[in-house]
């Protein structure tokens, strides 16, 4: 349960407007949605599990956000959050996720067959390629909710799953709590290792609870398939590799998954899913598939020209640095990744990264052969 | 008139049902162990074995005090506020500790807490405060400031002098627990009573999130102003939540007297000058904490105090008094001196940086205050200070002209107080 939210009867005592946050100074799209009225709606009600608004927004009233980039401010405690707390989630989630209606369904597909080429992105400019995205354990809590008890079953579950696969699949477990030295800096070499999160966006919700109990990786022995148990999600999946075949990475990603949903589904045990919000994850930001798949592609030149913020919105496309999120690119290599997640299927939204990842390549080399790239412009995708 | 809600608590089998009005008279009758009842009982899919956290690498008095037993027993009990103890552990958990820093590792989310978990707090005190046992002991509180002698230090070594406590209201949950609502009731109750202050105590309010650059500026420049706590300790303990809300400083015009709201306490009283005056600091602390506590009084507010554990705060290190009575001292030379650290030991003084604790000293400066806080009174703990600060500085002096520190027997320069450690130096 997460700290500090006394019992939520007790609060009744209030009025609603005695304990409506403060979101004068906030810029996050909780603190844009809520309005007092909406407070006083919900703030009776709890999920089967007692996690309450509160504790859905303390993360958004604890951080009021950056002027720039609009942080979501709310998460889900368990499944049913996003059900109990609509009035709120259904609003936020349109706002994040493009206008997705409540009405709208959301189309999974995890067949690699239907993506279009993809195997030969450009090595000399694409260094490498990897696709992640989250899974929840239906009948458990979220991180942000759930005790040290339903953790610590998600990683035995988890474990004893990912114990079974084989093949080019086959792997090892590290336990946080457990990893002796040499295994940790080895950890740290792959760019495998998480850390306990330092993000006051994660650390307000109740996510790094009890760290590093029940946290852990799985890696297969080939480093190219890899699970991360208990940190921001139950489970975050991800395929990666050197140079530019995004197909193959995509092919071990959804046969991976596959296999491992079911592995849980022989052990009496699914995701959490609905045709409404797709796979269902702590932050309201990774419905849908909560996919994000990207690239790390040298692009010094086309990074420097005027439009090239209007080419990534138009490629549905956004730019990171090679740290990943929050950080700056070095060298001219951008962490290239698909902007959406929700509304789109699996296939579609890596056939943007191929696709648009192709074009951006195109246009570099263009630029160092000192011609114009207007011809290429994309339409808004 | 009381504050404004009932709270009424449901009953489980063999313990009758309660009803709370407002936390005066109730409140004493309630604290008695074995009238306080739990709230509504949890939900728990695992049991208690499943759940007890991994305690293997900590080093604070939660994780030496929580077996597996007091832990079942407890799991499943909440306050009449809902609080429990899995959330009062958490920072504990969260932190393992330091190797040479014993910290406390839980925290109250309310006065019942002290009851309704008192299996575990009850060795957590005893430990954490040389053996003092709440189910046999009373604490003593003395704010006559009259009975102090000899308070006022030889300025050339002693810098500053600062005395202070916390105080919390009743009635209403600790800064890990509190809801919004209720933290704005905290710093609406306290405000308003300190509008009622005169004289040399006359002030006036700055909250956090209202306050201009120039006043936060000046804050700063007075050394006031506190921030956003940064330590996971507090952190973790949910005690920064929807800050800064709720959160802010009063002091008096002289600027010697200082009242933090919401901090991580209700509230923090800090009397303060520069020199060596402690007897006047001290004068100054006890008038206004009076003065305070009657204005809330006169409202219908009550601190939270009790005999065995006298006053009740946050964290219970600082039970009892939470008073810490300490100077800015320069002792370049005794701070060398290998025996300096069990001198304060027997002294029961404690050393930390100018900056506060968990930061150094500078330039031969010490921050020196006391160990203890529950088990002697307010009086008894300032006398301690004065008397082994005037010590130290007869040291100083003495090694100044190259002369070796006087030890003294028991019963010379520095008086006994009762729980002089090992007794070895002295």
């Amino acid at each position: 349960m997460p700290f500090g939210n006394t019992h939520n009867k007790f609060k009744m005592s209030y009025a609603a407007e005695q304990e409506f946050p403060d979101l004068s100074q906030h810029n996050n799209h909780m603190a844009k949605i809520l309005t007092p009225d909406m407070y006083a709606q919900l703030r009776d009600k709890e999920t089967p599990s007692g996690f309450t608004l509160d504790d859905a927004i303390q993360t958004g009233v604890d951080n009021p956000g950056h002027p720039f980039i609009m942080t979501v401010g709310c998460v889900a405690g368990d499944e049913e959050t996003y059900d109990v707390f609509k009035d709120l989630m259904d609003p936020v989630i349109e706002d994040r996720h493009g206008g997705y209606k409540p009405s709208d369904k959301h189309k999974t597909d995890l067949n690699a067959e239907n993506l279009q080429g993809g195997d030969d992105l450009d090595p000399n400019y694409v260094l490498s390629s990897r696709v992640r995205t989250g899974r929840s354990i239906r009948g458990f809590c979220l991180p942000p909710h759930c005790s040290r008890g339903e953790r610590r079953a998600i990683e035995q579950l988890s474990i004893e799953a990912l114990d079974s696969l084989e093949g080019d699949l086959k792997g090892k477990y590290y336990a946080l709590k457990n990893m002796t030295e040499e295994e940790q800096q080895q950890l740290i070499d792959d760019h495998f290792l998480f850390d306990k999160p330092v993000s006051p966006l994660l650390l307000a919700s109740g996510m790094a609870r009890d760290w590093p109990d029940a946290r852990g990786i799985w890696h297969n022995d080939n480093k190219t398939f890899l699970v991360w148990v208990n940190e921001e999600d139950h489970l975050r999946v991800i395929s990666m590799q050197k140079g530019g075949n995004m197909r193959e990475v995509f092919t071990r990603f959804c046969t991976g998954l596959t296999k491992i949903e079911d592995l849980f589904k022989n052990r009496g045990h699914e995701f959490m899913w609905n045709e409404h919000l797709g796979y269902v994850l702590t932050c309201p930001s990774n419905l849908g598939t909560g996919l994000r798949a990207g690239v790390h592609v040298k692009l010094p030149n086309v990074s420097k020209h005027e439009k090239f913020g209007e080419i990534l919105k138009r490629l549905r496309l956004q730019k990171r640095g090679t740290g990943g999120v929050d950080t700056a690119a070095v060298g001219g290599v951008f962490d290239i990744s698909n902007a959406d997640r929700l509304g789109f299927s699996e296939v579609e939204l890596v056939q943007m990264v191929v696709d648009g990842v192709s074009l951006l390549v195109n246009m570099e080399k263009r630029l160092e052969a000192g011609e114009a790239i207007g011809d290429l412009m994309p339409e808004q995708k | 008139m009381a504050s404004s809600f009932t709270r009424i608590l449901s009953s489980k089998r063999n313990v009758g049902i309660l009803s709370l009005v407002g936390g005066s008279v109730a409140a004493g009758f309630l604290l008695h162990r074995e009238h306080v009842t739990a709230g509504e009982p949890l939900r728990r899919r695992y049991p208690a074995s499943a759940e007890y956290p991994d305690l293997r690498k900590h080093n604070n008095c939660m994780a030496s005090n929580l077996t597996p037993a007091i832990y079942a027993k407890l799991c499943d009990k909440a306050t009449p506020n809902g609080y429990t103890l899995d959330q009062a552990i958490q920072t504990g958990v969260d932190n393992p500790g330091h190797p040479f820093i014993k910290t406390v590792g839980l925290v109250a989310g309310d006065e019942e807490s002290y009851e309704v978990f008192a299996d575990l707090l009850d060795p957590v005190i005893k430990e954490r405060h040389n053996g003092y046992d709440p189910q046999v002991m009373k604490h003593p509180t003395d704010l006559n400031a009259t009975k102090i002698q000899s308070g006022v230090f030889d300025e050339r070594y002693v810098l500053s002098s600062r005395v202070r406590t916390g105080r919390s209201i009743r009635g209403l949950s600790l800064p890990p627990a509190c809801t919004r609502a209720e933290r704005r009731e905290v710093e609406r109750v306290v405000v308003d009573a300190l509008s009622g202050l005169k004289g040399d105590l006359t002030g006036k309010y700055y909250s956090l999130t209202l306050m201009t650059e120039q006043e936060q500026q000046q804050l700063i420049d007075d050394h006031f102003l506190f921030d956003k706590p940064v330590s996971p300790l507090l952190t973790c303990a949910g005690m920064a939540r929807d800050w800064p809300d709720a959160r802010g400083i009063w002091h008096n015009n002289e600027k010697t007297f200082l009242i933090w709201i919401n901090e991580e306490d209700h509230t923090r009283v800090i009397s303060m000058e520069k020199g060596g005056n402690m007897k006047r600091v001290f004068e100054r602390f006890c008038r206004g904490l009076k003065e305070v506590e009657r204005l809330i009084q006169e409202r219908g507010w009550e601190f939270m105090w009790n005999e065995r554990l006298g006053y009740i705060l946050t964290c219970p290190s600082n039970l009892g008094t939470g008073l810490r009575a300490g100077v800015h001292v320069k002792l370049p030379r005794l701070s060398k001196d290998p025996r300096f650290s069990k001198i304060l030991d027997s002294l029961r003084l404690q050393k930390r940086g100018t900056g506060g604790v968990d930061t150094a000293a500078v330039g031969g400066v010490f921050d020196i205050s006391n160990l203890d806080r529950l088990g002697q009174s307010e009086v008894q703990l300032v006398q301690t200070v004065i008397d082994g600060v005037n010590y130290l500085i007869e040291c100083e002096k003495r090694l100044e002209k190259g002369q070796d520190i006087k030890m003294c027997s028991s019963g010379s320069n520095v008086p006994n107080t009762h729980l002089a450690g090992s007794g070895s130096v002295l």
